[in-house]
């Protein structure tokens, strides 16, 4: 009897969290959407100025996000680009070269790297920074480059991981065939098992992606600001949506910057869901697509 | 020819694998490099238990530290039973078209901006808790790790199910066939065997509460007295690294918040290396 009311509470336990959780999110969601739905529309990123000559950069946005949505897009790319080849080649190291006990080594350092709260890599890239710019130029300061070189080393170990299991994946006889018919090892990574494993770490760069433009913590300390309009160069400040919007929660002057914030949350939730789903649609399918090779 | 070639790769693919793990190390490098001069001047001591009193020359860290603990236990907490109930509904006790579409939403979740926890915190959270308590600005421990707890709750409740995956299907069918129920399945077969597994999944979760920056600073109040009860302001260890980064490179202050980093760092490696160490143990009794 005991134990038959333990079981019932145990039932009415897990349904009551599994509602509790998701009203908390569809509270979350949908206050945001109720109070922020009416500013989405093309003033709220463009500001007074025309779209068309905005996005061919003719004309100057003062009051919309556009130079924000810019720069999140344009450190989204950098810090990819700097991570992607030398995360994808050590996951390659990791899953096909490394005898175990280096392996366990590595695997460590990579867990370490992965548990690092974003805040300290941003604090690096901050004083990595002061550094440059006390022994090398004065030029350099906090920008987007520092940003995204730091945002790559928070979504490293993604790709990274990724990569290896991905790679690990493979079954045997595919990872056999090529090496039996006579091709080498690097013939065999490169034209066999990374085209195979493309999908995982597709998924991976996404979520990579994903990290990117979500982070504050990293470009608060390094180079984001309020409002400076385009990014200029890399070695110049600019503006980044999640940043805007911490700082609209803090800062607000008035109604309408206030509802720029909800605005600016909306459009960063939406591309974040969109990525996400994105990566998932990858992992689940799509891989005849990314093994078709013309 | 192609042997160089060969070479040429592995040497390069080795040499990726080298520069990553470099930049772990000299992250951890750089902290104690910048923060050593205070380390010299003070001591260990005066930084780890000494009060934040910038104007009479103390910089400890002490009241940041039991911020973050206070805050993150606390998360931790709230999430916990949370996670435990979501993982259960997933594992067994929901049907399974519920089961499938419920994981996929808590995956969803984890790719919420934290920015957005925090902006909606703000907002509508902080009213409430004023209203509810009548004292202070909303802005304290409690809210902080109600916000936090919610945030994590995703993770943790994956970590649970990633654990209940692992377990052997022949524990399962053993129990299907002597005619368990699905939660009499999950009581007596999945939980006791998902346990090591579960506890570390707490002790992750534990590293991304204490790592989170933007929650706390938005809710928490980030006052650098020690807090009294959950219904008072307090500072973060990361939120404090954020406050301060606008002094002056030289001084005590922005040393000081070197001292944080490390600690952090520190932490989150005592977190990678017992989760490894419970991981490792448990393969060799299996």
């Amino acid at each position: 009897m005991r134990y038959r009311s333990l079981e019932r509470l145990t039932i009415i336990f897990s349904w009551l969290t599994g509602l509790l959780l998701l009203s908390a999110v569809c509270l979350l969601l949908g206050y945001l959407f109720i109070k922020g739905y009416q500013s989405v529309n093309l003033t709220l990123v463009f500001g007074d100025a025309s779209p068309l000559r905005a996005i061919l950069l003719q004309e100057r946005v003062f009051n919309g996000l556009f130079p924000a949505i810019v720069g999140t897009l344009v450190l989204v790319l950098l810090s990819v680009f700097w991570a992607i080849p030398i995360g994808m080649a050590t996951g390659i190291y990791l899953a096909e070269y490394a005898n175990p006990r280096t392996k366990r080594v590595l695997d460590a350092f990579f867990d370490v790297l992965s548990g690092i709260p974003s805040i300290v890599i941003g604090l690096f890239g901050f004083a990595f920074a002061v550094f440059l710019h006390k022994h090398y130029s004065d030029r350099i300061g906090p920008c987007l480059l520092i940003s995204s070189i730091a945002l790559s080393f928070l979504v490293l170990p993604y790709i990274i991981r990724t990569t290896q299991a991905s790679l690990e994946g493979i079954p045997r006889e595919t990872r056999l065939t090529a090496l039996a018919l006579g091709a080498t090892k690097f013939q065999n990574i490169f034209l066999v098992l990374i085209p195979r494993s493309l999908t995982g770490i597709m998924s991976g760069i996404i979520l990579a992606i994903g990290r990117c433009a979500e982070d504050t913590a990293v470009i608060m300390l390094t180079g984001a600001v309020a409002s400076t309009g385009l990014p200029r160069s890399i070695f110049a400040q600019y503006e980044a949506l999640p940043f805007y919007i911490y700082y609209i929660s803090s800062q607000y002057a008035d109604r309408a910057e206030l509802m720029q914030g909800y605005g600016a949350s909306i459009i960063l939730i939406l591309l974040c869901a969109a990525l996400f789903s994105v990566a998932y649609g990858i992992r689940k399918g799509l891989t005849h697509f990314a093994l078709y090779r013309p | 020819m192609k042997r160089y070639r060969e070479l040429i790769a592995e040497r390069a693919f080795l040499l990726s694998a080298l520069t990553s793990s470099a930049i772990t190390v000299a992250i951890l490098a750089f902290m104690v490099f910048m923060g050593l001069p205070l380390l010299k001047q003070g001591g260990l001591y005066q930084l780890l238990f000494k009060p934040w009193a910038p104007f009479q020359g103390s910089f400890g860290i002490y009241p940041m530290i039991i911020g973050t603990g206070a805050i993150s236990l606390l998360s931790l907490l709230f999430a916990f039973p949370l996670s435990l109930g979501c993982s259960f509904l997933i594992g067994s006790i929901a049907p399974q078209s519920v089961s499938k579409w419920f994981r996929r939403l808590i995956e969803l979740m984890t790719g919420i901006p934290t920015v957005i926890y925090g902006f909606v915190g703000v907002f509508l959270l902080v009213p409430i808790v004023r209203e509810l308590f009548g004292s202070g600005s909303g802005l304290c421990i409690l809210t902080a790790a109600l916000v936090l707890g919610i945030m994590i709750t995703p993770t943790m409740t994956l970590f649970f199910c990633d654990s209940f995956d692992r377990i052997p299907k022949a524990y399962l069918d053993a129990a299907d066939a002597l005619g368990a129920s699905p939660v009499q399945k999950l009581l007596y077969v999945i939980l006791p065997a998902a346990k090591h597994g579960m506890i570390n999944g707490v002790i992750l979760s534990l590293g991304r509460a204490v790592g989170d920056t933007l929650i706390a600073l938005m809710l928490a109040g980030n006052s650098v007295r020690v807090a009294e009860s959950v219904l008072e302001p307090a500072r973060t260890l990361t939120a404090h690294i954020a406050l301060v980064i606008a002094a002056d490179y030289e001084s005590p202050e922005f040393r000081s918040i070197f001292a944080c980093g490390v600690v952090l760092y520190l932490f989150t490696m005592a977190v990678t290396f017992l989760v490894r160490y419970l991981t490792f143990s448990k393969d060799q009794t299996v």
